[in-house]
């Protein structure tokens, strides 16, 4: 065998992404969470005094609520252990020249800069706590799409910004939701004016480097009326023998005809607890679409949802999960029709394998008056061996008698006599049963920009390597 | 290196029940051989023995082909070795479309040849496979159907020879290929297989019934009963067969019940 083949071979299987940069930052908060965090992070972002005290309430409330415990296990999850905030560089790059070199670095072998040139319409790069580059084509900055970190939509759009903030997922909304509103920082503020229609998807991509760093990013996206865009968010970290903690707030708001797509194709390292909000309000024939691949992570609770607050409103969510070895993936979604004719479909596909866990929670909420709802769900769960688990959780409330719901939930087996026919092709046992796997997320995939599903099925396959013995 | 099958006194057992009993057969490169007889005499058994089904056990014997003995290679490696079965229920596959899956089968055999090879080019093929699907009289939208996903019993058995023409093999058996086939279907499939018959290629060719030998001349006719080969003679053994019925080969070979 050449030296090349070795080296192809140990990369199979492994992480791709699991390096790490040597740490060397402008600002890092001490471990732990108090008081003195919160309002140094504030200062740290020279904010005005009404986020601040937002910040400490959330604070309060955070301390307050106990962790959920009707979920996958969060014992391991220590408070007192995180960096609660590590500002990388004084400030966000709008060209890669001014992002310093070793994050730029990190951010070149993760290939962000190559697909910005070639099919994006602008990238944003959060490093630790803060966005390091933020950037959007010209041609839509001038038709008045805003595409800012977080932190500097509020510097740059205070009235805008504060109006929408904290709207559709309040702080006492859920313990991490919690965290996330006394801890913010980065993620991206989006706003696309009446009419406009984004055609390349905006992207931005989150990295991790420290051990037992915390990462809290907010993102805010308002799709003006009859607007139209796609987000697309990626997530890495390297791996430590110590845990790590992400807990994203998105809130989206929908106006009446606009269309929002939010992709996310997760793929953390797997001592990363991923505990996500995530929520649309979608207003008057308006459509919401999450599209949520989850094959990363330690613990991830992710549950996507479209609140149909208006009439004829459509919300679809998307999701796909992969559980390995000592991997549980908690991922669903949710859907309230709390306006009449409003559509929803819910597609759920997991897949667990060697000891791995995914379950599907979700619910479906039908309110009184919500006539003419008409809502689909299905959860198909794939299961690589004997060692796997999948578990599904649906709740459906409906309060309303005018309405259409249907619900179908599948398990299947990798089946012997599939895997005979396609080795009896010439395909390995490893092939054959990552074709099965791909052919089963191929609905999910298919709905991704080309170059996203080029690079879920190698995703696919390096999640698959070795699984056969 | 010639590519003959040999099987010499090969047992089979499923779960430890035997079903071949000592099964001899020479397919030499170039011959078409048919093996005929009735249900549950173990004609199946013997198409996914030769092809490796894990849950087919040879007790004995020996299946001789390019010079190894195929029991003891996995199903994969006999593929890449010229052996193909086209089966008598094609599994369905969702999610992933023909030509997704013959191209990654191509690529399976190209690297057996060379490790570094980087998979055939797209547009040869595309090419490739146009050739082979109007072979077979099939729509140009057939390539990007789910494998075996929802296919009516004829576009099964079309799929299975455009999988065999497009892998090229040296041994093809066809369990079956004639049942479930109108005689449109039954023609257009035979069609394709004449065409693929030729001087590289030995074909055992599973069926009950003489129809399909109509289109497909056989070189030779076995008969197999109770996990045997019992009969075995030139095309005229098909005729007898189907002038005299299967009880014409219980007569004759009463232990073998």
């Amino acid at each position: 065998m050449s030296a090349s083949d070795t080296k192809a071979l140990e990369e199979l299987g492994s992480y791709k992404y699991g390096f790490r940069d040597p740490e060397d930052y402008f600002y890092r908060s001490g471990k732990g969470l108090s008081r003195g965090v919160v309002e140094a992070i504030s200062a740290q972002k020279g904010e005005p005094d009404w986020m601040r005290e937002y910040r400490l309430k959330a604070l309060e409330h955070f301390l307050k609520r106990p962790v959920p415990t009707w979920g996958p296990d969060l014992s391991g999850l220590d408070f007192n252990e995180i960096y609660y905030y590590i500002r990388p560089s004084e400030r966000t790059g709008a060209s890669w020249d001014e992002v310093p070199d070793t994050i730029k670095k990190t951010f070149d072998r993760l290939g962000i800069p190559e697909a910005e040139r070639k099919f994006l319409a602008g990238v944003g790069a959060q490093y630790e706590s803060e966005m390091v580059y933020h950037s959007i084509q010209e041609n839509l900055s001038k038709l008045g799409v805003i595409f800012l970190s977080s932190d500097d939509g509020l510097k740059q759009h205070p009235d805008v910004f504060r109006q929408y903030f904290g709207t559709v997922i309040p702080a006492t909304d859920n313990k991490f939701a919690a965290i996330n509103s006394a801890c913010w920082s980065g993620g991206s503020f989006v706003y696309v004016p009446k009419g406009v229609k984004v055609d390349l998807p905006l992207q931005a991509y989150f990295r991790l480097n420290t051990q037992s760093m915390g990462q809290f990013e907010r993102t805010l996206i308002i799709a003006d009326e009859g607007s139209q865009v796609h987000y697309v968010e990626g997530c890495t970290a390297p791996i430590y023998s110590k845990d790590s903690f992400h807990s994203g707030v998105i809130e989206i708001i929908v106006m009446p005809g606009a269309r929002v797509r939010y992709t996310t194709i997760q793929n953390w390292s797997t001592n990363v607890y991923n505990l996500v909000t995530q929520r649309a309000v979608v207003h008057e024939g308006a459509t919401m679409e999450w599209v949520d691949a989850n094959l990363g992570s330690k613990v991830t609770m992710k549950y996507p949802s479209c609140y149909l607050v208006g009439k004829g409103a459509h919300g679809e969510i998307l999701s796909m999960a992969f559980a390995g070895p000592g991997q549980h993936q908690d991922a669903g979604g949710k859907v309230i029709h709390a306006a009449p004719y409003t559509t929803s479909k819910v597609t759920s596909k997991s897949i667990s394998k060697g000891g791995g866990r995914a379950s599907y929670r979700g619910l479906l909420k039908v309110y009184k008056g919500a006539h003419g709802s008409k809502s689909n769900v299905v959860c198909d769960a794939l299961l690589i061996d004997p060692q796997a688990r999948t578990d599904t959780y649906p709740t459906i409330e409906i309060d309303e008698d005018d309405v259409s719901v249907g619900h179908e939930a599948t398990v299947s087996k990798v089946g012997e006599e599939q895997l005979f026919y396609l080795t009896s092709r010439g395909l390995s046992a490893e092939e054959a049963t990552t074709m099965v796997v791909s052919g089963f997320i191929e609905p999910l995939v298919k709905e991704l920009p080309m170059e996203y599903a080029i690079e879920m099925n190698r995703l696919i396959q390096m999640q698959m390597a070795g699984s056969v013995g | 290196m010639s590519s003959v099958l040999e099987i010499r006194n090969l047992h089979v057992s499923i779960n430890d029940r035997p079903i071949l009993r000592g099964v001899n057969l020479i397919v030499p490169q170039g011959e078409v051989h048919a093996l005929m007889g009735p249900n549950g005499t173990g004609k199946s058994t013997l198409a996914y023995t030769l092809m490796g089904h894990p849950g087919y056990q040879a007790t004995a014997g020996e299946v001789l082909f390019k010079g190894q003995n195929l029991l003891e290679l996995k199903p994969d490696a006999r593929s890449r070795l010229g052996v193909f079965l086209a089966f008598q229920y094609p599994v369905a596959i969702p999610g992933v479309s023909v030509a997704n899956f013959l191209r990654t089968a191509i690529n399976a055999r190209r690297r057996t040849l060379n490790t570094q090879d980087k998979g055939i080019p797209v547009p040869e093929f595309r090419k490739l496979l146009r050739t082979k699907m109007e072979l077979l009289q099939m729509p140009s939208d057939f390539a990007g159907r789910y494998l075996n996903d929802g296919f009516s019993g004829g576009e099964k058995k079309r799929a299975e020879i455009l999988q065999m023409a497009v892998l090229e093999p040296e041994l093809a058996i066809l369990d079956e290929t004639d049942s479930g086939l109108d005689i449109d279907a039954l023609r257009i499939v035979s069609e394709g297989v004449n065409a693929l018959a030729g001087p590289s290629l030995g074909i055992l060719l599973i069926t009950h019934y003489q129809r399909i030998l109509n289109y497909i001349k056989p070189d030779v006719v076995h008969v197999m009963y109770g996990g045997k080969i019992v009969e075995s003679g030139g095309p005229e053994l098909a005729l007898t067969l189907e002038e005299h019925g299967y009880d014409w080969v219980k007569e004759r070979h009463p232990s073998e019940v």
